[in-house]
This record gives C-alpha cells, structure tokens and sequence, in this order.
C-alpha cells in the first residue's frame, strides 16, 4: 500500500508541473460550456421542458461534464501504459512486485486527484459565475454526486486501461484511440445529455458504460430518479461497470502477461 | 601574428554577443535579469578549413552555433557566413550551409530516407539532374544503398546521421555546420563518419564547423580549435598548442583485488580510491606504469582512459587564462 | 508568393500524403475517425431539432447551411493550416530549429508537418449538411449569388486559416499553450455551428467584431437566404467576408512576423 501512495503522489506531482496547460484547459473547458449552454438556452428558450429536462437541468449538466473532462479523461489523455507496450518497456512494468493494474490505477488516481483540485473545481466555478445552475441543498445528495464522481474516475481509467491494452494485440491503436475519443463523450451524454438523443439511442446508451461517466453523475447531482432506486440505483450502475470493466482488466492483463512471457516482449 | 586571409572568410564573427532575458522566482515577484550568454566573441573561418568549436555545456556554443545559422539575432557585434548576414538573410543562407544537429533528425520520421531526401531536394530547389549525381556520389561514400528504402524511425543512429548527413549535403553547401555530428554512435559508425567528413573537407573543399565532446572526433578532424567557455573566447588555434598549454594526462583506472592503500608507482600520482577501485593521473608512458602496477599489487582489471573535452578545458581554466596564455586575438587565423 | 509559398507547400503535402499511403488501413480508419469526430456534432444537431422547429427564428435547413459553411470553412483550413497548432510542440523539441535551417518559410513547413488526406474526412458530415441545405431551401439562385457562395466559402476558409495562424503565434510566447489556442479555433467552430443569432446580442457582437466568426458562416447565410439579421445589425456586414479574410490574413501575417522575431531574439 506505501508503495501505492506513492505512485499515487508522483502522478500527482507530475501533472502540477503543467501550470499552463492546466490554465488553458480551464479556459478551453470554460469556453464550450459556455457554447454548449448557450446552444441549449435556446433549445429550451423554443421549448421549456424536454423528457423532464428544464434549461437549467441542462445547462447544469454541460458544466458537470466540462468539469469531469479533466477528472475522468474523457477525451484523454490515454495511459502511458499504450507507449510503454508500443516501445516494449512494459516487460519491464510486468516484472514489478507491484500489481499491474493497481499501479496503473494508482498513478491515474494521482492525476485525477490532481484534475479535481485544478480542473473540475474552477471548470464548475466558471458555470456558476456564468450561469444558473440548478444545484441541490440536501448534503446528502452532494455526497451521492461525490460518490459519483469517483466511480465515474474508476470507469474512466477501466476503459482507458483497455484502451491501452488493446495495444498487446494490435500493431497500431491509433485507431482505437481515435474511436475511443470519439465514442465517449457522445455515449457519455457530455456532447449532449441523453435525455434529448432520440428515446430508443439514449435507451441503447443509458446501458454502456459511457453513461456512467457523465450522465449517471448529472442525474445523481440533479436528484432525477431514471434508474430504479434512485441515486442509490446510478450508484450502483456505476460501481457494477467498475467491478466489470477493472476485471477484465486484470483477466486481459493475466493473458498478456503470458503472451510477453512467451514471446519475450 | 595576425595573418592577412587571402580569400573571403566564410565565417567572420567580430565581438559577437548575445544577452538573455532570465525570469526568475515565485510568480508575483519576478526578477528579470539580463544574461550574458555569448560575450564578444571574435573568430573567423577560411574557406576548407575544419574547425572543432569547443567548450562545457552551457558555454555558449549552442548559441553561438544559432547566430551563425539565423536561428537566433545576435544582440552585439557582427557576423557574416558565406558573405551573409544570417538573421537578416536567414533564407538565402539556408541554401548554401548544410545544417546537421545530431541528437535530432531533419528528417521525415515516416518516411523512407529516398522519400525524405527526394523533398530535402525539393526545399533546397536542387536541379534534378545534380540531385541525382549528387545522392550517387554520397550513396556510395556513405554507404546508404542498404537502407534507402527504409522508414527513418526504423534506422539506427548511425545509418539516420548518415541520411541526415547526406541531407545536409544535397545543395552542395560550401559550409557544413555540424552539432554533436558523432553524439551516440558506436565506434565503427563514429570513425566511419570522420573519414568521410575529411574526405569531403579535401576533395571538395567543404569547409566544416563542428561542435563535439569527443575527443576523438577533434583529433581526427581538426587541425584548429575554438574554445568558449563562460561565454567568451577560451582559445583560438592548433590543436597540438591546446594540448600544451592545457597538458590533460590520461587516467589510468585499476581494479584492484581488494581495498588498499593509495598505489604508489613513478610516473602516476593516485587520485583517487574508493574501495577496490582507485583512479591513477598518468605523466609517464602508461605501458610502464601497468607494468609497475601490475608488478606491485593484485590487479583485477585496468581501464586507460583519454582525457575528454571537459576535461582539457576544465585544464584550460584551472591553469588560468593569463598563464595559459589564451590567445584571444593575437591568434585570429591560423592553419 | 506563389513560387516561395505555394510550390513549396504543395511538395511537402504530397510527400506526406504519398508517406501515409503506404497504411492504407490506418488512413482509411483515422479517415472514418475523423469524420466521426464532427459526425457526431451534426448528430447532437438532429437530435436538437428533433425537439424544436426552429432556433431563434432559424429552421433545421437554414442552420445546417450555417453549420455546413461553418464545417467547410474550418476543416478546409485545418487540412490546410491545423499542423500549426503543434508549434509549441515543434520549439520545445528543438525541431523548429530544423525548419529555420532550410530555405523554405517556417510556416509552410509547419502547416505541412504531417499533412494528412484525413483530415478531409472531418469535412464530409459539413458537405453532406451544406448539399442537404442547399438543395432544400428556396435560394434565389443567380450567377452572382452562385459566384459569392465560393467567394464566401475561400473567404471563410481563410478566416480560419488566420485564426488558427494567429493561435499557433500565442505559442512563440508560451510554448505550452496549445489548448489556450484550440479556445479560439475549435472553440469558435463550436460557436459557429449554430446562427449566431442564438446566443443574443452580447455574444453575437463579441463573435463579429472582436473574433469575426460571424464572417465566416452566418453573415454567408444571411446573404444566402437574403433575409434580415433577426439581431439587426448592420445589413451591410453580409457582404464583408471577403474584406475580413483580407484583413485577419494581414493580421496573422503580422502575428506571426511578430512572433518569430521574437523567437529569433530569445531563442527559447
């Protein structure tokens, strides 16, 4: 576990060293929520309430999304993980006492600890200096919306890891990064929340892991019942796709390792 | 002393300098302070000659070595290459100097080298014709046939300094500038290059600029050195003078078969010793020093090793720059 | 111009379209990628209107127009100029250095650094919306307005080019501002997608006369659809693309003449 906490701290120091970088995503983050809620006051400006949605619902929901980009790396950056098995230094990774994907996670988990203080807390600060959001008074539910964003982080780095591993079998996984970057924030409801998507696409979506990462979240923060039990239900949606997505993880990690052993890298 | 050249210089730097902006410490008290990266240095360089521009890391030589490119304005003094002002004519320069940085590559990474050569040819306007003759004539001398073909992320670092070489060289540049030309190379590929760069030096008359830490690549190549450090004008002339106004000794490096006391042996001094290893500054023949050592104590292994670059001007700065005598501009041009 | 820009340019593009052919799979998927990328922009689009009539006056034909000349404008300059955005990439590796060595212009070597066909594949989802709104709405179509639409489409196209020019400038000062500079280029398509009309007064003017993106694809539209600005300004502004992409073009120019001096003088 020390050996964990510290993983944890290097990727959390190797991330503060970009403080430009982490200004302009501010700024970049800031400016399509801004674009993004002022196309949805339109769209409810011509029609106040959609499938439950107000405006504010789903302004709100643009800037938890913006604020989750940094956090759970929607759009990347993909793991290191993806160049290490590209130049072969993974055989290298492979032979640490340390588990293979706890260390991963650590490291991930570190950056995201990062993003939240840099990233997410002034992304959303922006939405609330510019917009009317509807935000909850009941603690309770800003615990379930905590709760939500971690499991969001843990699905995050689950499809992210598999993105990364598909590079054992692939010569070049451009090609699933580029789908990947894709696929996300449409499916995550973060391009534009599910509630508007056509109702038998968002019914297709609301059951892949994507929507765990942003949807699930603003409808937890939101206090909107979609799934059955509520927040505790979203919650529970979430942390089943963790469970599932790091345990494929694990399984796909134990057959690469076999096929480096084999192969010998 | 000062020798009248007979032709155009092709470089001619005189009190050339270049002052940084350094911003420093905590955000909202920023000091800004002016540095002096190069300080008036004066030098200037005949056509053929090969000259090794020498000095530590962080010397100023990378600086000066972009105000003679264009890369950079210099901010005092003047310099002229190929009759050129670099900064202003940036453009023109770039087509009669060839430029070789050796820990990065001009060329194309995805490209195969013939592919990356061919459009070298078509940024320096080479007519098809010379660019064809050209790329045999060096093809052959660099022996590049193998690996034409081939995508430069998949050559080795010495078969890529060859093709960036031969990019270099494509336009037929009367001046070669070169930046760490042997940086990382194995020996067979370094003396491979230092042959065919004396090669072009005498039969085509290319004059070379060179920076280098190897030593080796200055003793091969270079009959006259220019050495910076600090930023200003260590030394400026032959070689063999560096040598003796900055005698470095070799170092001998000798395993013992277990801890001892300092080696005491004529012609070598220990300098120093940690545990079974101990490090002996050599000032007599070193065959009669291993012998003596040999002779003396249990030897497990011995390692000669040649004073480096940083080593003879670290030398040059010790002994001082008066005592050395470094001849800043009684010497301007000599070889 | 043409001899020290154009010829250059068009030989590094080819040289790189000819490199990547070689993995003609990998071209064909980063291609389909591509098109995804803003394919699923013009999906959240649909699905909009499949909610509303019209947005602030602008029914599903009208604002795909506006979005298929948004599109075009900005992919057709990111093709052509989007490498740009990696100078700061290039000047902490040092192989903007290489660039400044050769006899051809930085920049063009720059804007060609990976020139990639792909890219065109962001451009088919604008096309598609652009002939789809074309076809559909009742444009009074004579030879002048025929000739203005290519006119207002290089005009946007060069709009583009100078914004994403003048992004990539920033980047001579702070290297590591490459997302601050994707604010202003993908951040003003995101923008332009939709009439400007939408976002009110306050932004529309800010998206005309400080950053004009609205020269870019809702003034065209306006003048296409000869209708009134439902913001009222100045009904002679729909005309002004071409002089815009002039004057943004001399600005970048400038920028970047601007910038590299700079650069030259601290060579950092």
């Amino acid at each position: 576990m020390r050996v964990l906490l510290a993983v944890f701290a290097c990727g959390l120091r190797r991330y503060s060293t970009y403080r430009v970088a982490t200004l302009s995503s501010i700024v970049v983050n800031g400016v399509f929520g801004a674009v993004n809620a002022m196309v949805l006051l339109a769209v409810f400006d011509a029609r106040p309430r959609i499938n439950g949605y107000t405006a504010e619902d789903a302004v709100t929901q643009v800037f938890l999304a913006q604020s989750l980009i940094g956090i759970t790396a929607i759009f990347g950056p993909p793991l290191d993980l993806g160049g290490r098995i590209r130049d072969g230094q993974v055989a290298m990774d492979l032979l640490r006492p340390v588990g293979f994907v706890r260390w991963w996670l650590a490291q991930d988990l570190g950056r995201a600890a990062f993003a939240l203080l840099s990233r997410t807390a002034p992304t959303f600060a922006v939405g609330l200096a510019l917009f009317d959001l509807a935000l909850p008074a009941d603690p309770l539910r800003w615990a379930a919306l905590a709760a939500a964003v971690a499991l969001a982080v843990l699905v995050g780095f689950g499809l992210r890891y598999l993105y990364a591993l598909a590079g054992f079998w692939l010569m070049d996984t451009r090609g699933v990064n580029a789908v990947a970057w894709l696929a996300g924030p449409f499916c995550s409801g973060m391009v534009l929340p599910l509630v508007l998507f056509p109702d038998p696409v968002a019914a297709v979506l609301r059951t892949l892991p994507w929507a765990a990462l942003v949807q699930v979240p603003a409808e937890i923060l939101l206090g909107r019942t979609v799934l059955p039990g509520g927040a505790a239900g979203g919650l529970a949606y979430q942390a089943v796709w963790a469970a599932l997505l790091l345990a494929l993880g694990a399984a796909l990690t134990a057959r690469a390792t076999r096929r480096v052993v084999v192969q010998g890298g | 002393m000062t020798s009248v050249p007979l032709t155009t210089p092709v470089i001619d730097a005189r009190g050339l300098g270049r002052d940084f902006t350094r911003v420093s410490g905590p955000l909202l008290r920023r000091r800004r302070e002016r540095v002096n990266a190069v300080h008036d240095v004066t030098f200037s360089v005949a056509p053929g000659e090969i000259i090794g521009y020498l000095g530590p890391n962080g010397a100023g030589k990378s600086t000066t070595m972009k105000m003679l490119t264009g890369i950079l304005s210099p901010s005092h003094g003047r310099v002229r290459v190929c009759g050129l002002e670099p900064s202003r004519q940036r453009t023109l320069l770039a087509g009669r100097i060839g430029v070789v940085f050796g820990q990065r590559t001009t060329l194309w990474w995805d490209l195969p080298l013939r592919d990356s050569l061919a459009l070298t040819r078509h940024l320096y306007r080479v007519p098809a014709a010379d660019h064809a003759a050209r790329l045999a004539e060096l093809t052959e001398l660099l022996e590049l046939g193998p690996f034409l073909a081939t995508p430069v992320r998949q050559l080795s670092l010495g078969q890529r300094m060859r093709g960036d070489l031969t990019a270099a060289l494509l336009h037929a540049p009367e001046l070669l500038v070169l930046d760490e030309p042997t940086i990382g190379l194995d020996v067979v590929s370094k003396s491979a290059i230092r042959e065919f760069l004396l090669r072009l030096n005498t039969e085509q008359g290319t004059t070379i600029l060179l920076t280098t830490h190897d030593l080796g690549d200055v003793e091969r190549l270079c009959r006259r050195v220019v050495v910076i450090d600090h930023g200003s004008l260590a030394f400026d002339g032959d070689l063999a003078r560096l040598r003796a106004t900055a005698p470095t000794p070799r170092t001998l490096v000798v395993d013992l078969a277990g801890p001892a006391d300092p080696i005491e042996v004529a012609g070598a001094r220990t300098v120093r010793v940690e545990g079974p290893r101990q490090w002996l500054e050599l000032s007599a023949n070193p065959a009669e020093v291993i012998a003596a050592v040999a002779g003396a104590h249990s030897v497990a292994d011995l390692t000669l090793r040649e004073p480096d670059i940083e080593d003879v001007v670290a030398r040059l700065y010790s002994s001082g720059r008066a005592a050395a005598g470094a001849p800043r501009r009684e010497d301007p041009v000599s070889g | 111009m043409v001899e020290r820009a154009l010829v250059p340019y068009a030989r590094l593009a080819w040289a790189w379209c000819r490199a990547l052919a070689q993995y003609p799979v990998s071209l064909v998927l980063l291609t389909l990628a591509q098109l995804g990328a803003t394919g699923v922009e013009l999906l959240a689009l649909l699905f909009v209107f499949g909610h509303v009539d019209a947005l602030a006056g602008f029914t599903l034909h009208e604002a795909l127009l506006v979005y298929g000349l948004t599109g075009t404008a900005f992919w057709l300059a990111d093709l052509l100029m989007g490498s740009v955005e990696r100078l700061g990439e290039h000047i902490r590796t040092g192989s903007f250095d290489t660039m400044l060595v050769r006899p051809v212009s930085p920049l063009v070597q720059l804007a060609t650094d990976e020139f990639s066909p792909r890219r065109l594949g962001k451009n088919v989802p604008s096309a598609v919306a652009l002939a789809t709104a074309l076809g559909a709405l009742d444009i009074d179509w004579t030879p002048g307005r025929a000739a203005m639409l290519v006119v207002l489409v290089v005009s946007g196209t060069a709009i583009c080019c100078a914004l994403w020019v003048l992004g990539a400038c920033v980047q001579f000062f702070v290297t590591e501002a490459r997302e601050l500079a994707n604010a202003l280029t993908y951040g003003g398509s995101a923008l332009s997608e939709y009439p400007l009309a939408i976002y009110g007064h306050g932004v529309a003017r800010a998206a005309t006369f400080l950053v004009p993106l609205a020269f870019i694809s809702y003034q065209p539209a306006l003048y296409l659809l000869d209708r009134p600005d439902p913001l009222g300004m100045w009904p002679h502004l729909r005309y002004a693309s071409p002089v815009v992409a002039v004057l943004l073009c001399a600005l970048a120019a400038a920028a970047w003449r601007t910038g590299l001096r700079h650069y030259r003088s601290t060579g950092s």
